[in-house]
Parts: C-alpha cells; sequence; structure tokens
C-alpha cells in the first residue's frame, strides 16, 4: 500500500514538475551598451517576463499588478513610457531598431489597445489611466478627460478603433517613478543587472527612457502560446567621465574609455538567481565597424575582411576588459556593413569579482549613425495670441534647393478628426507619399488660439499649453538586425527584438503655446461692474416708459406751486430756528406727526417684544 | 439725384476696398467685425468639413445655419485669377448691403405716406407738409451706406449684411402688408440669427395697425370732440381697426415657411446627428455662450470670469433681460411698430452673446428713419464722439492685449463697457425722445381742436 502511495506521489510531482517546466515563468535580463558618435554612450537594459500559462493567478515570478491590470481591463497590447531629455535623431540614428523602438517623446506616453467591446473601449482607457497613475505614481490621471487622449488608426498598428494614444509631455520623470517600475523585477535593483542603477548617475545622462511593454494573446488569440509578455526597458544615454577617457587628449577626434563601473558608479556583483538569463551586450553598430576596419587596413596593411570574428575582442583599435563569451555578426544583405555584438554572460562571475566590463579605445575614430530618410522637426509659426500655425518640416539629409510644389499632390490619404472646445483634442493623420526626390517637404496647419475659463488655466498659465509630439512613421523603410545565431530555440530577448522588423519611426518636438490670460484677480470687479451696467439699462429704460404726460404736468405744476410756496416754508424755518411761533401753525400736520410718534412706537415695541421673545425662547 | 449720386459713390467705394488693400487691415479676423457666429472663415471651414463628408459642426468651428452654408458655401471655394479669395462673398455682401439700404428707403417713404395720412386725419397737415420735414427714408439709406460700421462689415467677409437684410425684410414685408415676405423675412432671419424672432411683436403691429403713427387715442378723442354727443354711435363706426386677417395668414405662412426651413435643414444635416444636433451647435451654442473670445459685447469676459455654479444663473439673467423689456416696451409704443423694431434690435445687439458692429450698423441706419421724431433727442453729440472714441480705442486696446501683450484683457473689457453703455444711453433716450414726440403731438392736438 505504502508503495503505492510513494509511486503515485511520485508521479504526481513528476506530473507537476513536467507541468511547470512546460507553464514556466520566465525572467531574462539584458544590458547593451553601445558607444555613440558623439562620445556618448547608450545603455539599455531589457527585463522580459513570460507568463506563458494565465489560467492560475498564482505565479511566482510575474508581477502579480500588472497581471491583475491585464485580467481587469483585458488589455491585449500596452506600452508607457517615461521620458526625460530629447534623442538625438541626428547623432544617435534613426534607422536602427534600437532608435526606433526605444526613442520617446519627453514627458509620459501611454497607448493601450484593448480586447473589449467599442463602446467599452474609452471606460476602460479611463480605469486604467488611474491605476497607471497608482502604480507608477505619476499623474497618468490627466490622461483620462477626453482632451488628452485620442484614438488615432493608422499611427502604429491596426487596431480596429480600439486603440487609445495619449501623452503628458509635461510631466517630470523622477526616482519616484522608477522605484514601482523596479518594483515589478523579481530582484529589484537588489541583484542582477538592475543593481547598476544608480540614481544620481542614471539620472545625469543626457536622455532617460523608461519603458514598460506589455503583450497579451490570453483574450481570443490564435496561434500565440505566449500569454503575457511584460517587456521592461530603460533606455540611457550617458557621457563617460572625461579623466577616465582624456587618452587622447590632443587630438579631437578621440572617443573616450569607458567602463561599466565608471559609467554608473557601480558592478554588477552577479546574476539575479531568479532569471534565466543576464547578459550583456557590446554592440558596434555599422559604420563603426566599417572605420574600424578601414584604420586597421592603412595601418597593418593587409586585407582584413574577417578580422572581426577571427580575433573579436584584441584589435589594434580598441581592447575590451573581458573576453567575450560569443561575437556574432550581422547578417547583411547589400554593402551594408555588418554590426557586430560581443555577448557576456554574467552568471559566470561570482560575487567575489565584480563583472565590470571596460572598453579602451588605442586609436581616434569618427563615425556616423545612419539616419532616417527624412529628418521631422514642429515649430510654431506667427506672432501675437489671436492665431497661429503649426509648421512640420521634413528635410532629407542631402538638401539642395528646387521649385516649390504643392504638398497636396502627395498626400496619400488623410484622415482628420477636428478637435471640439474642451471635449476633444483634434487630431489629423496623413499618409503622404514623396518621391525620391524631394528633399524637403513643409506642412502648415492654421489655428485659432482660444480662450478659456478662469479656472480652466494651469496654475502656471503664462507658461503655455504643450502639445505633445507628432509621429512620423516611414511604412516603406524596415529596419533590423539579422544575426547569426545558431540555436534558435535559446534565443536571447534583446536579440530577438533587434531581429524583429519594425518601421522606422520617430517624434518630433513638443510645442509650448502660449495662451492669451484674463486678468485672474478679476472676478468680483467683473461681475459687479457687469450687473451695474445692465440694472443701468434695465432701470433707466423702464423710468423711460412709466413716466406719463398726465403725471408730468401735475409734477411741472407741482414744481410751480411750490416755487411760490417754497418762500413761506423758509420764513416758517427760520421763524422754528429763531425759536418763534409761526402765525397760522397747521394743526393737522401737528397731529399727524403725533399720531406717526406713536404709531412708530407701538412699532418699535412690537419689534422688540417679539425680539426678545425670540431671544428668550430660541436663544 | 444726390441719393443715388452717393449710392453709387457707396458701392465703389466697397469694391476699391474688397479689391485692393483686402489684407492690409486684416479685416476678416477683426473681433468686431466677425463673431464665431458671423465669420465667413469659420463658414468655409464648415463647408469644407462638409465637403469631406463631416459633419459641418464637427470641430467647433462653424455655428451658423445649413441655409446660409449650402448658399455661400460653394461661393468661398472659387477662385478667380487675379482678383482676392472670396471675391464671390463679398460681392453678395455688398448687393446685400445695397439691398438693405434699398428697403430702408422704401420702409422710409412708407412711413412717410402713412404719417402724413394720419396727420392730416388730425388737422396737423402743415407739420408734415413743412420744408423742415426731412425725407428720412433717403436718409436712413445713406447713413447706413456710408457708416463705417457697415463698410467694414462688408469688406471684413462677415455675414452680417446677410442677416441685416434678413431683418429688414421682414420689417418691409410687414409695412407693406405683405404677410407672406414678413413671414419669410422673419423665419429666415430667425432661423439664421435667433435674435430676430423678438421681432414678432412689432410685425403683429404693422400687419395689424399699419406702420407708425401718433398714439391711437388721439383719433379717438378727435372723434369725441368732432362728434359730440352721440359717442357711441362714432365709437361703434370707427373703432381701432387691428386686421386679423393679415395677422392670420402671417402665422399661417410663417409656420409653412419654419416646417419648411426644418425640413431642408432635417435634410441637410440628416446624417451628421440630425436637427436636434444643429439646434444645439447654433442656438445651443449662441444661448451658451461657449466661445469666451473677445468681442465688442460684455458677457464673453463676464463668461470667462464669473464662477462656474453662477454660470447657468446668471445666463438666464441676461437673456431673460432681453425678454423681460419687450412687453413694457410692446405695451408703450404699439402705436410706433417701426420704432418698436428699432428699439428690440439695438436691445439684442446689445445683450446679444455674440454681438459685432454690424448689428449697431442695422439699428443705426434704422435710428435715422426717425429723424424728425427724434429731433429732440438729448446727449447726440456725446453719443456720437462716445461711438467714435470707443470705435478707435477698441482696436488699440485689443492690440495692445493680444498683439503686444504689454496691456491686459481689462482694458479690452472698459472698451466694451463703455459701448454697452453708450447703446444703451442711445437706446434710452431715443425712447425718451419719441415719447416726448408724441406729448408734442398731443399738445399740438389740443391747442388745434
Amino acid at each position: 500500500m505504502a508503495l503505492i502511495l510513494r509511486i503515485l506521489l511520485i508521479l504526481l510531482t513528476l506530473c507537476l514538475a513536467t507541468t511547470h517546466e512546460l507553464n514556466k515563468e520566465e525572467f531574462h535580463e539584458e544590458l547593451l551598451l553601445k558607444p555613440l558618435s558623439d562620445r556618448k554612450i547608450l545603455s539599455h537594459f531589457h527585463f522580459r517576463h513570460t507568463l506563458p500559462d494565465v489560467t492560475h493567478s498564482h505565479h511566482s515570478l510575474f508581477p502579480k499588478a500588472v497581471f491583475q491590470l491585464v485580467q481587469k481591463f483585458r488589455v491585449r497590447e500596452l506600452e508607457l513610457s517615461f521620458t526625460q531629455g530629447r534623442w538625438n535623431y541626428e547623432r544617435w540614428g534613426g534607422y536602427d531598431p534600437l532608435s526606433s523602438s526605444n526613442a520617446k517623446p519627453p514627458g509620459v506616453e501611454l497607448w493601450a489597445i484593448f480586447d473589449v467591446p467599442q463602446h467599452e473601449v474609452d471606460a476602460s482607457w479611463k480605469n486604467l489611466t488611474h491605476t497607471l497613475s497608482g502604480l507608477f505614481c505619476a499623474s497618468i490621471n490627466f490622461l483620462e478627460s477626453s482632451t488628452e487622449y485620442s484614438a488615432p488608426e493608422w499611427g502604429s498598428q491596426q487596431s480596429s478603433g480600439k486603440l487609445r494614444y495619449g501623452a503628458l509631455p509635461r510631466e517630470a520623470v523622477c526616482t519616484e517613478n522608477l522605484t514601482p517600475w523596479l518594483k515589478l523585477l523579481p530582484c529589484r535593483d537588489k541583484a542582477g543587472l538592475a543593481a547598476l542603477m544608480d540614481r544620481p548617475s542614471i539620472y545625469r545622462g543626457y536622455y532617460h527612457s523608461q519603458r514598460l511593454h506589455l503583450t497579451s494573446s490570453e483574450f481570443g488569440a490564435v496561434g500565440s502560446t505566449t500569454g503575457i509578455v511584460l517587456d521592461q526597458t530603460l533606455t540611457l544615454v550617458l557621457q563617460p567621465d572625461k579623466e577616465t577617457g582624456s587618452m587622447y587628449s590632443g587630438s579631437s577626434i578621440y572617443q573616450p574609455n569607458w567602463s561599466m563601473s565608471s559609467l554608473f558608479g557601480r558592478e554588477v556583483g552577479g546574476k539575479c538567481v531568479l532569471a534565466e538569463s543576464s547578459t550583456v551586450f557590446v554592440l558596434l553598430e555599422g559604420g563603426l565597424v566599417s572605420t574600424l576596419k578601414n584604420t586597421w587596413r592603412e595601418k597593418e596593411g593587409h586585407e582584413a575582411d574577417n578580422i572581426v570574428v577571427e580575433n573579436s575582442w584584441s584589435n589594434p583599435n580598441f581592447e575590451l576588459s573581458i573576453p567575450p563569451n560569443k561575437v556574432i555578426e550581422e547578417v547583411t544583405t547589400l554593402h551594408k556593413n555588418p554590426s557586430i555584438l560581443y555577448e557576456y554572460s554574467v552568471e559566470d562571475s561570482e560575487a567575489s569579482k565584480p563583472f565590470d566590463l571596460e572598453f579602451r579605445w588605442k586609436n581616434p575614430v569618427a563615425w556616423s549613425s545612419p539616419k532616417a530618410p527624412l529628418s521631422a522637426s514642429r515649430f510654431l509659426t506667427g506672432s501675437g495670441n489671436e492665431r497661429g500655425a503649426i509648421a512640420i518640416s521634413l528635410e532629407s539629409s542631402g538638401r539642395k534647393d528646387e521649385k516649390p510644389q504643392s504638398l497636396g499632390d502627395f498626400v496619400e490619404k488623410m484622415r482628420v478628426s477636428p478637435s471640439e472646445d474642451k471635449v476633444s483634442p483634434g487630431v489629423m493623420e496623413m499618409i503622404l507619399r514623396l518621391p525620391c526626390a524631394v528633399n524637403s517637404a513643409a506642412l502648415t496647419i492654421d489655428f485659432d488660439k482660444g480662450f478659456l475659463h478662469i479656472d480652466e488655466y494651469p496654475p502656471d498659465a503664462n507658461q503655455g499649453f504643450d502639445i505633445p509630439s507628432a509621429i512620423v512613421s516611414f511604412p516603406d523603410f524596415q529596419t533590423k538586425i539579422d544575426f547569426l545565431v545558431g540555436n534558435s530555440s535559446k534565443k536571447s530577448p534583446m536579440i530577438s527584438k533587434l531581429q524583429e522588423s519594425r518601421n522606422i519611426q520617430s517624434y518630433t518636438e513638443v510645442l509650448l503655446v502660449p495662451l492669451t490670460t484674463p486678468d485672474f484677480s478679476m472676478p468680483y470687479n467683473v461681475i459687479t461692474i457687469t450687473c451695474t451696467v445692465f440694472a443701468l439699462y434695465f432701470g433707466s429704460l423702464l423710468n423711460a416708459l412709466r413716466r406719463r404726460v398726465a403725471e408730468e404736468e401735475r409734477h411741472q405744476r407741482e414744481i410751480a406751486a411750490k416755487k411760490t410756496v417754497r418762500f413761506p416754508l423758509l420764513f416758517k424755518l427760520l421763524a422754528m430756528l429763531r425759536g418763534q411761533t409761526w402765525e397760522q401753525p397747521p394743526s393737522q400736520s401737528s397731529t399727524s406727526t403725533s399720531l406717526i410718534n406713536t404709531k412708530i412706537v407701538i412699532k418699535v415695541i412690537i419689534v422688540a417684544g417679539i425680539a426678545a421673545g425670540w431671544q428668550y425662547y430660541y436663544g | 439725384m444726390g441719393l443715388w449720386k452717393w449710392t453709387w459713390a457707396s458701392i465703389l467705394l466697397r469694391l476699391i476696398l474688397i479689391y485692393f488693400p483686402h489684407n492690409l487691415l486684416n479685416l476678416s479676423s477683426r473681433p468686431e467685425l466677425s463673431t464665431p457666429l458671423t465669420s465667413l472663415r469659420r463658414l468655409a471651414e464648415g463647408y469644407w468639413l462638409k465637403q469631406s463628408s463631416m459633419s459641418p459642426y464637427a470641430g467647433s468651428m462653424y455655428h451658423g445655419s445649413p441655409i446660409l452654408l449650402s448658399l455661400l458655401g460653394p461661393l468661398t471655394v472659387i477662385r478667380i485669377e487675379g482678383l482676392p479669395p472670396q471675391i464671390l462673398c463679398s460681392l453678395v455682401f455688398v448687393i446685400a448691403d445695397f439691398a438693405t439700404a434699398m428697403l430702408i428707403r422704401a420702409i422710409g417713404r412708407n412711413l412717410k405716406v402713412a404719417c402724413s395720412r394720419k396727420f392730416n386725419s388730425l388737422n396737423l397737415g402743415k407739420v408734415v407738409d413743412n420744408p423742415d420735414f426731412l425725407p428720412a427714408g433717403d436718409i436712413a439709406a445713406l447713413v447706413y451706406l456710408w457708416n463705417p460700421f457697415t463698410i467694414f462689415t462688408c469688406v471684413g467677409s462677415s455675414t452680417s449684411p446677410i442677416e441685416n437684410f434678413l431683418i429688414l425684410l421682414t420689417l418691409y414685408g410687414a409695412c407693406k402688408r405683405l404677410p407672406p415676405l414678413a413671414a419669410f423675412g422673419w423665419v429666415i432671419s430667425s432661423h439664421v440669427a435667433l435674435y430676430p424672432a423678438i421681432l414678432i411683436i412689432p410685425v403683429i403691429f404693422l400687419l395689424g395697425y399699419g406702420p407708425d403713427s401718433p398714439p391711437r387715442k388721439l383719433f379717438l378723442e378727435k372723434n369725441l370732440t368732432k362728434t359730440g354727443d352721440d359717442i357711441l354711435l362714432k365709437q361703434s363706426a370707427k373703432p381701432t381697426y387691428f386686421s386679423w386677417k393679415s395677422v392670420v395668414l402671417f402665422v399661417l405662412w410663417a409656420s409653412i415657411f419654419a416646417s419648411c426651413v426644418l425640413f431642408l435643414c432635417g435634410l441637410y444635416v440628416k446624417e451628421y446627428g440630425g436637427i436636434h444636433e444643429m439646434i444645439q451647435r447654433t442656438y445651443g451654442f449662441m444661448l451658451t455662450v461657449e466661445d469666451l473670445s473677445p468681442n465688442i459685447g460684455v458677457l464673453w469676459y463676464f463668461f470667462a470670469e464669473v464662477f462656474d455654479f453662477f454660470r447657468y444663473f446668471f445666463l438666464i439673467v441676461f437673456h431673460v433681460n432681453i425678454l423681460f423689456m419687450l412687453l413694457p416696451l410692446a405695451i408703450r409704443l404699439n402705436h410706433r411698430p417701426c420704432f418698436l423694431a428699432f428699439v428690440y434690435i439695438a436691445i439684442s445687439s446689445i445683450l446679444k452673446s455674440y454681438p459685432s458692429v454690424g448689428d449697431s450698423a442695422l439699428y443705426l441706419g434704422l435710428l435715422s428713419l426717425f429723424v424728425n421724431e427724434l429731433a429732440d433727442m438729448q446727449f447726440s453729440f456725446f453719443l456720437f464722439s462716445g461711438y467714435v472714441g470707443v470705435s478707435l480705442l477698441s482696436p488699440v486696446m485689443h492690440n495692445l492685449w493680444i498683439w503686444r501683450g504689454t496691456g491686459n484683457a481689462n482694458f479690452y473689457f472698459a472698451t466694451a463697457m463703455a459701448y454697452a453703455c453708450f447703446q444703451i444711453v442711445l437706446v434710452v433716450e431715443s425712447v425718451n425722445a419719441i415719447l416726448n414726440h408724441d406729448r408734442k403731438i398731443r399738445k399740438l392736438c389740443t391747442t388745434t381742436t
């Protein structure tokens, strides 16, 4: 009996183990470091949670808050980013998967696709903003107001009207937003790569974008078995310390040396034990690799096409302090230069010897990053506070003058949802098909500046109102980096993300529109003055209508009579002043005055009595 | 002869102003000339929206009537090479101005004929046949045509000339006792601008009693003194005649036209929320003062500043202010329906939610129909200087506030306040003067008998 029981138990555990193996929650942590052409370093943290089985509500790794959020609001896809600083498309690249997916507009940007009936989408969005607001300690709840969000149709994905997009350009991003974001990680920032996130050094950078992207295929999805995938990325552009990097201070083009400890002020003690993989990549982009090859070719004088693969980490141009576990080269089709990826696994390092990668340049190099087909910038035109225009200019890198042509010829499709005052924002979506010969295109949209009620102005009304960035995407231009990875079953999330084919996308500047303000201290004055004028109108007009001819004439006669009587009255007054009695004292008047006096006295007594009674009984 | 010369001259001036420095003064965007309801720019926007199969009322840009949109809309998009844009609309406005002036002239003549007949029956014919008795119709037409307010409104791409024309069409139809014409004008003008709806009272008086005359009581007294003893007989023989027939006809025609207009509008906005949406976007927009952009009225600043929980209270108060005055004025001035119409138009142009100088141009034109009656008006020089001063100061203050940023909203509001005060004084004084005039006639009557 006992044996059977034991066998059963073993079987059960086996079963459990297998099911667990199948529906295992996974967590990957990765860090990508990439030198940028303007002597800055891009560091891109990527943490991925996968939850294949969403039927159970018990999870070991996946953050419960996010799971509940997905369940409750039936979110198909969601992306939330907190960004400080502006991505420099000219220098940091605009034509690679990293910039297309990670360059975000300043402030908070949120978009979500819901899996609910059409009429419930807005309600779900409002609830979602409130939940996220509480989750990330940010004022995302301002996106609840219908003036702050919109439903674009062509912007990013086909979503059949269930996409909502909102942005808060003025939202300041700081540690209070990072801490709840880190709380979603199983090791927080205590271990693993997240331990590098030293607050002063990451907020010192030029660009800081913290992003949360989740995809769920739970609701009626076919084919996909991924469940919920939660990607958390933190993209930083940091400037290495000048002191450590001033190797070629005499030369104008040198790249600073850097190490992970000099960038972040911390080291990686080891991997997060809960993570499936913990990897650090160093990416050298195609332009840099070709420059390196050229310099080597000049120096060594021999053909060196395969150098990178053969002698990967020690070459005459730069030096990596630790040999990489793997070197992966991009598979290129055309005569494009391949990018190179050096891969390090953090799990090999022990706690006694922290992982600290150092990158030292031996020769000065200069290269440039690939740019987007057209660079977009947006600005305001016009002066005064009555009206203005938003201008968007698209320019290709090689500029030459040509005869201007109407942009209307190139508009393939346009969708406008006009703004309603205080109800909804205006959204304009345009698909332009520009011929290759076009070097610059400009688009202007006129607008009238509105006048709001004093309560509708923000506290710092004279600063103006922010207009969120415009999104420019190039659907015909796709970008991806295909890496030669042998075993695709155990692909790292970062590499699979880089290999995904994406549209080139960029954001324009945030605009600040100053609006005229009324005088905020005036409500009482305005109300009283206006009401006085209205009273003047009503009173004087009614008075003019009320007057009657007969009355007037009687009035005239009275005046005429008074003229004759006035003198006797005067004499009477004088006489009274002198203490004499008037010849004909009208007896009637004296009786009437005495009557009046007694009446008044009685009234006063009655009122006083009532008051006293009131006071006595209720006081 | 002089009249026609001056008329053509004024039309020529308009054409020159339309053709030449159209963008010099940027008249079409002046808040004094074009309000959210009358701006032609907004109408063009609404037409564009309609053409791209969207509701013309989407985007809180257009708030006018679908009829204007379908009549003027196609004209806004036609461009003629070498001529300024929207020249056809401007030409329509010039024609409307001319037609309005002609209607004013016709009304003036009609008033004069009626007046001399009435005076003759009172044995006061010498007052009218006096060479000092001015041809009020011609004067009023010229005042209307040469008023700078009218000229700038006409040139400044605003639909006010058409509204003014419709209002005068109503009055003309009523003066001539043509119920269909009066009903047509009244329905369309009320549909386009809402406030002319209050003109139904003077129109009914006009149709019922005929044009302005001295108080009816005078005729009764006259009859009384003439006949002496058999009062009862005379009164029944010649009662104060009120022609119910034309009033009933007017009501019938008005209901026919109103149902036509509603039907056409419903057809026009059928796919875009129907008639309810249209009423919400036009009349609702007028009555709730949603647009707080500055204009020459006082309500914009009031509702920009007033506390939210008082908003509806004050909306009711301000609109009731117009309505409350209707009855006392109608009782007191029922023998002078044209003058009553003038007072109503003036009051509504003071208190309406989006006034423009086009409304002032209309009532100033009507005012000069009564030059003879209002000869003894007080403060006329003061009022004239006030109008001139305000119309010079208001653009300056607007510029200081909006464009230079050196002034603030209170500067502009002060001129609006002063303007409202001057208009109020004008209305009150003209009512006073007309009542005094009636008293004078009465006195004359009693002295002659």
